[in-house]
């Protein structure tokens, strides 16, 4: 591992001027390339904060953060769009594809927004994304026309379009019966098996959880325990 | 495709119903504005057309005479105690030939025609009828009034022997082209002619009045032998011709007459038309840009998690902000198209349906090139500037904000 994918020391971050709400108290995580970890915490704990930060949807009060071994301190607007363009695959819960464009042009989405224009050439390998999450023939489906899973794996396929380094999954499986999640669960480690992609996954599901190589515990914006697993069940890391 | 086209298209696509709502809306704004456009031009047109049919746009002549107070000269002492005008007399221009040719070569002047016209009765029988005598040269005043292409018999040959005359005085005097009427000035001699012409220039009282000779003819008959009271202009820009008349007096001294002095209420109406056609045009822009402006506010505010994903999966600010104005383009550009061929057609079916008793359409409609460029570059720029505020309300969202809380 030359340099980890996420670096984050410590990160803070509060909201509001007047009464300043301190929502990540000074956050200290490395994620390397290939890992496969789970972010669990209550709810308030500040997981979406720090899914934001690390999405680059947001900046952090103060801390250092760095992703793809690339500080983000000193990017401006354009440079975190490109950054994030180029690092990041996101999964969110509601799957969040565009309802005007086919599964296809979904997925090409982000080739698109990084060349500025489309291509003939974006279109075979989008299909062959499609055909590696199962959906091969729905390319030219709209997303309405799509069952939730089958929805969530187009989000997934997405995500990798770019091969990006790091994928944040938020709540992947979060509105899914559990056979269905079971099966996006298994997409993910597939990927992450096969291309070596480093997930993050927020989860409030245990099951889940537990089938993960890693389990980062955020409780009230502070990380309480991170534990790695061997193949083999569970292996305290701390 | 650059990628604000394939966004643009498919918002569009995606939103069919406003789409097309909206493009229909641009569609009937912009055939009004053709429509309104076209029929107050024509109608302006004919108006013109109608009034300059029996006029010079430009008549130069020589200043009125004034009778000026009798001062002694030492001591600036009036000597008369009343100053009584002069009776006006056809007078001629001094050094008529070099004024043609000045005037001829004056910018904004296309057609000049010296004119001898004076008072004269027309006599046939018992039959006596009080006229207005033009000396003309045939080719120049041919340029000047379309005498040419309104004859009702015989040609538009004046000679030193024989008149054109309009159609009343034809009737009032009970001739034809081949008879003779004699002509003299208002108690003095004169001649008889052959009558070679009857005209119509769609003016009644022309039509009773006008007696054309040649420019000798008249010369002799009014006096005025080796001159002319005035000179007729044909000028470039119809509605510049003030500007021309006045350019006249300043070079040459003389008085010049513009059709738009001696018809100013008819360029009052011309020109309340035209302010008043304006300004419903503008007002009708202005709905079709509030139109434009509202669905794509509406559509942002649909649009925010769609946005807010677009700009996580790294679009630019730039695209998200191009891809509304694209669409506030589009709409004003389709609208346009189909709103200019809407606006042709009502004014072909106006044209159609208003006609004279003879069948002949009362007024022409010309839908031009120039208006249809104007029209659809009206309706492009409104689409723009309608989709700028939405555009850069999208621009500005916050990835963040607008995926938590789309």
């Amino acid at each position: 591992m030359a340099e980890p994918v996420v670096l984050l020391e410590g990160v803070r971050k509060s909201y509001g001027d007047k009464v300043v709400t301190e929502v990540l108290k000074g956050v200290d995580l490395r994620v390397d390339r290939g890992e496969f970890a789970a972010l669990v915490g209550p709810s308030g704990s500040g997981k979406s904060t720090l899914l934001n930060l690390l999405g680059l949807l947001d900046r952090p009060t103060s801390g250092r953060l760095a992703i793809a071994g690339e500080e983000t301190a000193g990017l401006d607007d354009a440079g975190l769009t490109r950054l994030r363009g180029h690092a990041i695959g996101f999964v969110f819960q509601f799957h969040h594809l565009l309802p005007g464009l086919s599964a296809a042009e979904n997925v090409m989405m982000p080739m698109i927004a990084r060349e500025g224009r489309t291509a003939k050439a974006m279109v075979p390998r989008a299909v062959a994304l499609l055909d590696r999450v199962g959906l091969a023939g729905r390319a030219d489906a709209l997303p309405s026309a799509l069952s939730g899973g089958q929805q969530q794996r187009v989000a997934i396929a997405r995500a990798l379009a770019l091969g990006p380094p790091l994928v944040l999954a938020d709540e992947p499986t979060g509105n899914l019966d559990t056979r269905t999640a079971d099966q996006i669960f298994d997409v993910l480690r597939e990927f992450n098996r096969e291309l070596g992609v480093a997930f993050l996954i927020v989860t409030h599901d245990p099951r889940l959880a537990a089938r993960c190589d890693r389990t980062i515990d955020l409780v009230d914006g502070a990380i309480v325990s991170d534990r790695r697993r061997t193949a083999e069940g569970a292996a305290p890391h701390r | 495709m650059p990628i604000s086209w394939f966004l643009a298209l498919r918002f569009l696509r995606e939103g069919r119903m406003q789409s097309v709502l909206i493009v229909a809306g641009v569609s009937v704004g912009v055939a009004v504005m053709v429509f309104l456009s076209a029929l107050i031009d024509g109608l302006q047109t004919s108006l013109v057309a109608q009034t300059l049919g029996t006029q010079a746009h430009v008549v130069v002549r020589p200043p009125d005479e004034v009778a000026r107070p009798l001062r002694r000269p030492e001591a600036g002492v009036a000597v008369a105690a009343r100053v009584e005008q002069t009776a006006q007399r056809a007078r001629s221009i001094v050094g008529w030939q070099q004024v043609v040719t000045a005037l001829a070569a004056m910018p904004g002047v296309t057609e000049v025609s010296p004119v001898v016209t004076g008072p004269a009765v027309a006599l046939r029988g018992n039959a006596t009828r009080a006229v207005v005598l033009y000396g003309v040269d045939p080719e120049r005043f041919g340029r000047i009034y379309p005498v040419r292409q309104r004859m009702v018999a015989g040609r538009f040959d004046p000679t030193s022997t024989s008149c054109v005359i309009g159609r009343e005085l034809a009737v009032d005097l009970g001739v034809a082209v081949g008879d003779r009427v004699r002509l003299a000035a208002v108690g003095g001699v004169g001649d008889v002619y052959l009558v070679a012409g009857v005209f119509d220039l769609g003016n009644r009282e022309v039509n009773r009045r006008w007696v054309v000779v040649s420019t000798r003819a008249a010369q002799t008959m009014l006096d005025l032998v080796g001159g002319v009271s005035s000179v007729d202009l044909r000028v470039r820009d119809l509605f510049a011709a003030d500007a021309v008349a006045a350019d006249v007096t300043a070079r040459t001294g003389l008085v010049a007459d513009s059709w738009m002095k001696t018809n100013a209420q008819l360029l009052v109406a011309l020109r309340s038309q035209a302010s008043s056609s304006q300004m419903i045009q503008f007002f009708v822009i202005l709905a079709v840009a509030m139109g434009i402006a509202s669905v794509l506010v509406v559509s942002v505010v649909q649009k925010g998690k769609e946005i807010g994903i677009l700009r996580a999966m790294g679009t630019a600010r730039s695209t998200v902000l191009r891809v509304f104005l694209l669409q506030g383009a589009l709409v004003g550009l389709v609208g346009s198209v189909l709103g200019t061929a809407l606006g042709a057609g009502l004014g072909a079916a106006f044209a159609a349906s208003a006609r004279n008793a003879d069948g002949s359409p009362t007024f022409p409609i010309t839908v031009s090139l120039a208006l249809v460029a104007r029209s659809a570059g009206v309706a492009f720029l409104t689409g723009v500037l309608a989709a700028a505020l939405p555009a850069r309300r999208a621009a500005r969202l916050d990835p963040a904000v607008a995926i938590r809380n789309g």
